[in-house]
């Protein structure tokens, strides 16, 4: 009967996972499609793998891709647990008003939030008289709507906190800073971690709020593949993205491997 | 502690706002044109040949691009607007005039597709691609002869349909069909057309915007509206499909270089544009994206089986009975109010 | 350990939200008559046509569909993760991400590959014998497309307020004698639904407003409420309209959630993990 189960339960997650991963397989298989179109096989190639390393456009697009994802959910994990310790400690009143103000950046729109965004860059820019779109806008709007995530990702394990533990640090002779990273953060750095992940992948997915808060010279693999849209996606991002995949699960499988054994011992 | 974090933080935002601007603008070129729609390897030409650095972006649509200028805040050096957009853009003052004396290649542009409508002086945008709007087929599925927009209305067809998903491409047959203007901005035309394109919906299989191509491609339907240069591209792919401009006329549209007012390096712009009118670089060009180039110096260079193809090249009498799409102003929105009762209807 | 600290956090969404909000809410109540812009409801009252309410009540239930499928497929994986030991678990969690990190446009192109008439599902109901069927352009095809990114929004936050429950809590419940759906139904779910809550939120709220899933997999042919706003803002340039129909459908939204939220008793945050 327990069997059964374990069985049943491994194949209802087997299904989620094929289906989450699907596309991603014809995402890969099309990569070594010889024609240009998703739409007709004509053979087996590599022509789309080596096209793409003599791309610098799409290398370009990659690092700052990578650079205001990491960036973004760094900063906004920073912003955001502090934010979310805050609102932790706020009356009801108070926490209801921090709350709604969370949660209008999810609210909103993308293209709303994208060009208002921009209206207000461009406001600030003739203001100052000067300044331009560009990697600092980029960056100034996925923190703005990774910041939200991030703070709702700490605030549940907050809320499972044990408060008195932080003041017995502090009774203890503890500063506020070592109390807090001895004590508070181990805790909740489930959550940031969470919050993190989170907000990497939201602004690697974004393309309408990069695209109007971006200016010359910074593009993201998302603005790239949107604007390639009606001339046809080049296959090279198909095979950037199998490139992308493959990294990622021999990354996941080598640090799968190494934590195995210890967990083993325990 | 509180007040340090703070003033960092100040000073990081100020620094990431003010970027960080080279201070020589006439060394470096800011290019914004639509993806993929530039052999890329003349970049590195034209760097070569006069020393200045491009950067290139791109965008996907002429909405966002006149999104993004008009909102300033970005410096682009040289633009790449369709017809209707250049017109818009001339109208509300955001382009500068070129300076042809820059521009000698400029004689290598053909005579009929200097001064047209959209910008009537030919003061503001130089041509780059152009092509026709017509119905790509598939020989298989469709064996009557194609010649006229009455069959995307055929009973026959349903479901086997693709139409543009955009409202202007989608209005064109159904005002031509009914001997309208494309660029019609009567009320009771406008009920007209939404009316036969309330009729149609039932037939159609979806509106699409840029898969059409790979749908016709795939054998997914039978007739599509689409562009000549992408039903060109279409054909390479699957033999099976023909493309026709039909009788009652069309739309022809063109795809210009600019330079937005307010440019930091027009002389450097006027260069590039001049550039990409030379003769083998125009040929270069049209052939690696296949659509129809407007440089009658390539032209003559083409290899055989471009430039006699009725697909790449229209001939005159095709020519003649095209429109170009012209900015509308305000109606606009009137056709964004019918286009969205055909969907919810 | 103070509220201070929330300062920086809440001053960034003041300058960064707060500040666009108050714009696109001047854009929504004002109107330009002969060259000046005055206060007036115009844009409402267009907003409030019988027209567009029928775009957005059809969004509504497109999103309301999506969700209570996210919902029903993702609990059962969220539980079967959480009730999962060791350090695997977290590299399954990882996993479910993963799939988010290839472009969202390729992901759903991928779609079209999966299910149009040549495609790969009616390629292989045709090499069983059976008759090929029309899945793609249909209103099913775009609540798959919104399951599909959206699906890892349900679990993950779910998960998280599973795994947070106190094992001997469950034990005492079946200590008193307490049967397996009892101490479901009365202990875990009730337990969970902070997650539920967080999970139901980061589904709704993207899926009501997405326009390129209808617009790929539903064959643009229903006028939904994310391509009307898309299409005001950059096609029509009608930004005053486009704010207006955007100010209402978060008006309906905070109607909507906070209904849903009076389910969540705990102080009405839902946490995301």
């Amino acid at each position: 009967m327990k069997r059964l189960a374990d069985i049943c339960s491994k194949f209802y997650l087997g299904l989620i996972f094929l289906f989450l991963y699907a596309p991603i397989g014809v995402l890969v298989a099309l990569s070594f499609n010889e024609s240009r179109s998703r739409a007709h096989w004509s053979g087996f190639s590599l022509r789309w793998y080596a096209e793409l390393f003599k791309d610098p456009e799409i290398m370009k697009a990659l690092y700052y891709t990578l650079l205001v994802a990491a960036l973004s959910a760094f900063l906004a994990s920073v912003i955001g647990t502090l934010g979310a310790i805050g609102i932790d400690r706020m009356t009801k009143t108070q926490k209801k008003i921090a709350m709604n103000i969370t949660n209008i950046p999810v609210m909103n729109p993308d293209i709303v939030t994208g060009v208002s965004m921009m209206i207000l860059f461009v406001f600030a820019f003739s203001l100052f008289n000067a300044g331009s779109l560009g990697f600092g806008t980029l960056l100034l709007s996925h923190v703005t709507f990774n910041a939200p995530y991030a703070a709702l990702a700490v605030l549940p394990k907050l809320r499972s906190l044990d408060s008195r533990m932080y003041e017995a640090a502090l009774d203890l002779g503890a500063t506020p800073r070592s109390a807090f990273f001895k004590v508070i953060f181990p805790e909740i750095a489930p959550g940031i971690i969470s919050g993190a992940l989170l907000s990497f992948t939201l602004s690697v997915d974004d393309f309408v709020i990069s695209f109007f808060t971006t200016g010359a010279g910074v593009n993201t693999l998302s603005i790239l593949i949107y604007s390639m849209a009606r001339r046809g996606i080049n296959p090279k991002i198909n095979a950037l993205s199998a490139i992308m995949f493959l990294v990622v699960i021999v990354m996941l499988y080598i640090v799968d491997k190494r934590q195995r054994p210890k967990t083993e011992k325990l | 502690m509180k007040l340090r974090m703070m003033a960092i933080m100040a000073i990081a935002a100020s620094a990431l706002l003010s970027g960080c601007q080279g201070s020589d603008d006439s060394k470096r070129l800011y290019v914004y044109n639509w993806g993929e729609y530039l052999d890329e390897s003349l970049i590195g030409e034209f760097e070569r040949q006069t020393g200045i650095k491009i950067i290139y972006e791109t965008f996907a649509t002429n909405e966002d691009m006149y999104t993004k200028i008009s909102a300033g805040g970005s410096n682009y050096d040289v633009i790449f607007p369709s017809d209707y957009m250049v017109e818009k853009m001339i109208k509300e003052g955001m382009l500068e005039k070129i300076d042809f004396s820059g521009l000698p290649n400029f004689e290598n542009v053909g005579d009929r597709f200097k001064n047209l409508g959209y910008d009537p002086g030919g003061e503001y945008s130089v041509p780059y691609m152009y092509g026709t709007l017509g119905i790509l087929y598939n020989k298989t599925m469709v064996d009557e002869p194609v010649d006229s927009w009455d069959i995307l209305w055929d009973e026959k067809y349903a479901r086997q349909i693709f139409m543009y998903d955009s409202m202007r491409d989608a209005f064109a047959p159904a005002l031509i069909r009914l001997g309208y203007s494309i660029n019609t901005t009567d009320l009771e035309e406008l009920e007209e057309a939404k009316r036969s394109l309330i009729a149609q919906k039932p037939l159609v299989q979806a509106y699409v915007g840029d898969m059409g191509r790979d749908k016709m491609i795939g054998g997914e339907g039978a007739l599509s509206l689409t562009y000549s240069g992408d039903a060109y591209l279409s054909m390479l792919e699957n033999p099976d499909l023909d493309y026709a401009a039909p009788k009652e006329g069309g739309n022809v549209w063109f795809d210009a270089m600019a330079i937005p007012k307010g440019a930091r390096n027009k002389t450097g712009a006027e260069a590039f544009i001049n550039f990409l009118c030379d003769g083998e670089v125009a040929l270069k060009n049209t052939i690696y994206i296949g659509y129809s180039t407007v440089n009658m110096k390539a032209f003559e260079e083409l290899p055989e089986s471009m430039r006699e193809s009725p697909v790449y090249w229209p001939s005159d009498d095709v020519y003649e009975t095209c429109d170009v799409f012209l900015d509308l102003g305000d109606f606009i929105k009137e056709y964004d109010r019918a286009w969205t009762e055909i969907l919810v209807g | 350990m103070k509220r201070s600290a929330a300062y920086p956090y809440l001053a960034w969404l003041a300058v960064f939200t707060i500040i666009p909000l108050i714009l696109v809410l001047y854009y929504a109540f004002t109107s330009v008559s002969d060259g000046a812009v005055k206060f007036s409801p115009d844009n409402f009252v267009r907003a409030f046509e019988p027209m567009y309410l029928i775009v957005m009540w059809r969004s509504f239930v497109l999103a309301l569909a999506a969700t209570a499928i996210c919902f029903l497929i993702g609990y059962p994986a969220a539980y079967i993760l959480a009730r999962k030991v060791g350090e695997k678990k977290s590299t399954l969690l990882f996993l479910l991400l993963v799939p988010m990190w290839m472009n969202f446009l390729l992901r759903t192109y991928s779609w079209l590959t999966i299910l149009e008439r040549n495609g790969i599902i009616n390629n292989a109901l045709f090499a069983l014998g059976l008759p090929k069927m029309d899945l793609l352009y249909t209103r099913e095809a775009v609540v798959l497309g919104m399951v599909y990114n959206f699906l890892s929004f349900m679990i993950l936050p779910i998960y998280t307020a599973l795994s947070k429950i106190d094992a001997s809590l469950i034990e005492a419940a079946q200590d008193l004698g307490a049967g397996k759906m009892n101490v479901f139904f009365r202990v875990i779910f009730p337990l969970s639904l902070p997650g539920v809550v967080s999970g139901v939120t980061m589904v709704f709220l993207p899926a009501i407003t997405t326009f390129v899933i209808p617009n790929l997999l539903g064959g643009g042919k229903d006028a939904l409420i994310g391509s009307l706003i898309e299409q005001q803002f950059l096609r029509v340039g009608d930004w005053r309209f486009g704010s207006a129909v955007s100010v209402v459908i978060m008006g309906l939204i905070v109607i909507a959630m906070s209904l849903f939220y009076a389910v969540d008793s705990d102080e009405g945050e839902g946490g995301l993990f």
